[in-house]
């Protein structure tokens, strides 16, 4: 055998470009079908892992699999908001711990998530360099945020404004990096979070602005006053939040009715859980309880049916391009008929022939095979990150 | 020695074959053979090598008849007792001159590629002024080069009979002679017999005979 392989390396590496060529394709064609499983098993783990610690999530009503995605896996797709009280309700019913998430608004194409610092101790998260966010104004990174951002602790970024035309619409706010949270393998690698009172400012319900000029005093004025304070065009309002402005930024209503993207429940156990969800029966509520685990498995359900139906294609595509190479293979024959009867005369049996050309399908295979493991092991390192786009986007 | 008895070959469905009611040919002879084209001397050699089988008559080589071996016996007297080199089917193109040489040791079983092999190929190529173009291709090389890279395949077996088909049909003169040349001297050196089919009227002095074969009817020997 060792002849044969002989033999048929030479004859492969003499006619590189076509084995290059049968190589590649045979080697795509099996990276296909096993890439996408590699995707979706990647897929399935990743929002599984996430589903399953998160027992409860509150939302709007309307769609789960929107508002799970949405303040779960923070989704581009916004979800409608609920209000602030929604969480201290929760709490007040004694069944169950409540951390308000609001997801609305992005930071340079990241999630800018608002949540308590309850959050970071709920999933696990621990600044691997600096501190989390301790005032008004100060952000902490996702690992993989940091990396696509290009910063540490110590940096800035602004909020972008919701939209450029609205002219009355909230400032960019200046936000203070004051860490960098240690990879977590989850959907908060890639977030920029805030304190949820900063997502307020950065939603416009809160601002700082300097003093307010006293008005000049007219002795024959109706309101006259002179502790009337009014502002004025020369009223400046603060894009950055510093020690020195912090006591100027303030809150206009009630923060309880100001908005949130859902509420994760954590009730203290199974008995709380189910009384909890009770209470979010009513079906003319605006607000709904899902269990995100559900929610999931319904959503990867739909996936893995696409997914079958891409494997059936790449099944139908494959036989045609095996088919395909068998023809190659055969027309090859031919053209080797010539080399095939030069052997036999020197005294090469059939049976040989068919060896040698056994050891070029086998050469090839291997060759296509290695290929194929190639691109899977390179593509296995983004198969996370492909299966959060694919699902999320 | 070869004896050929009442030899009769017809290819199906073909006007052509050769038939020869007897010949012998004396070990260690160098003969020429001759004759139109479609006459039957491709086929004789065949026949010689049990590569074709008879459709009636005998074919003995040293005593054996070839004719009634089954396949892989023939086979492995072809192998083992015969050279053969060829005017067209000559050598691969994807192999060097070196791996050509010693293509017959790597395609059957019967021959060891061993390192006395491995030496005599280098010999054999350097002999015939073929030593620095070991690594070449075929593409590489000119005809004469290339024939003469057949002519060391087929010596390589040092076989006891040399059959040679029309080896020197494309070359040039001084390299047909020189192509003869090696042949014959082969022949000499292993007291092999040689059996070499040719249209070159003027390279019959350097055999012992020559071997005219008309159709229809017999050898006639000049």
């Amino acid at each position: 055998m060792r002849h044969d392989f002989y033999l048929a390396w030479r004859h492969l590496r003499h006619h590189r470009t076509r084995t290059l060529i049968l190589v590649l394709c045979l080697g795509l064609i099996a990276a296909l079908p096993l890439g996408l499983h590699q995707v979706l098993e990647a897929g399935e783990y990743w929002m599984t892992r996430r589903a399953e610690a998160t027992p409860l999530l509150v939302g709007a009503r309307g769609s789960s699999v929107d508002l799970t995605l949405g303040a779960l896996y923070f989704s581009e797709t916004g979800v409608p908001t609920i209000r602030m009280q929604e969480a201290d309700r929760i709490t007040a019913t004694g069944w169950a711990d409540a951390l308000p998430v609001y997801a609305r608004h992005r930071v340079q194409d990241q999630p800018l998530i608002g949540v308590t610092l309850d959050y970071f101790d709920f999933r696990g998260l621990a600044p691997a360099q600096g501190e989390l966010p301790a005032i008004l104004g100060d952000c902490v990174l996702g690992a993989d945020a940091a990396d696509r951002l290009g910063l540490g602790p110590g940096g800035t970024l602004a909020s972008s404004s919701e939209n450029a035309f609205d002219l009355a619409g909230s400032y960019p706010l200046k936000l203070h990096v004051t860490g960098v949270l240690a990879k977590a393998h989850s959907p908060d690698d890639h977030a920029v979070f805030v304190d949820i009172q900063t997502a307020w400012v950065i939603e416009g319900l809160g601002h700082g602005h300097g003093e307010t000029q006293a008005a000049p005093t007219r002795p024959d004025s109706p309101f006259g006053s002179p502790t009337v304070r009014r502002a004025d065009a020369g009223l400046l309002t603060y894009t950055e939040i510093t020690p020195e402005n912090l006591e100027f930024f303030h809150f206009h209503g009630d923060p309880a009715t100001y908005p949130i993207s859902a509420v994760i429940a954590l009730p203290h156990d199974t008995r709380a859980a189910t009384l909890l969800q009770g209470r979010y029966l009513d079906d003319h509520s605006e607000t709904e309880i899902v269990r995100p685990l559900d929610v999931t498995r319904g959503l990867l359900q739909n996936i893995f049916r696409v997914g079958a139906l891409f494997d059936g294609i790449l099944l139908l595509v494959g036989t045609i391009a095996l088919l395909l190479v068998a023809l190659v293979f055969s027309l090859s024959l031919r053209l080797r008929q010539r080399e095939i009867e030069t052997i036999y005369l020197l005294g090469c049996a059939r049976l040989t022939v068919l060896r040698l050309l056994f050891a070029e399908i086998l050469l090839i295979a291997l060759i296509a095979a290695a290929v194929c493991a190639a691109v899977l092991a390179t593509a296995a390192p983004y198969a996370s990150d492909l299966a959060r786009h694919f699902i999320l986007s | 020695m070869i004896e050929i008895e009442r030899l009769s070959f017809r290819y199906p469905g073909a006007g052509t074959g050769v038939a020869l009611p007897a010949l012998r040919i004396e070990r260690g002879a160098r003969v020429a053979i001759i004759g139109p084209s479609g006459a039957g001397k491709t086929t004789l050699l065949k026949l010689i090598a049990g590569i074709l089988t008879p459709g009636t008559g005998t074919v003995r080589v040293d005593g054996i008849t070839v004719s009634a071996l089954d396949d892989d016996a023939r086979r492995n007297f072809r192998i083992s007792r015969i050279g053969f080199v060829f005017q067209e089917l000559e050598l691969l193109d994807y192999l060097s001159v070196y791996d050509n040489i010693v293509h017959p040791y790597r395609i059957n079983r019967v021959l060891k590629l061993d390192r006395q092999v491995r030496d005599r190929a280098r010999a054999l190529a350097e002999h015939t002024g073929l030593g620095d173009k070991l690594a070449a291709l075929p593409r590489e090389l000119s005809q004469g080069e290339r024939q003469r890279a057949a002519v060391c395949r087929a010596l390589l077996t040092e076989p006891d009979l040399l059959l040679a088909d029309e080896a020197t049909g494309n070359l040039d003169p001084a390299n047909k002679l020189r192509i003869i040349e090696l042949l014959t001297r082969a022949a000499e050196r292993n007291r092999a017999t040689l059996l070499a089919v040719t249209h070159d009227h003027e390279l019959l002095p350097l055999f012992d005979r020559v071997i005219d074969i008309r159709q229809p009817g017999s050898p006639r020997a000049e």
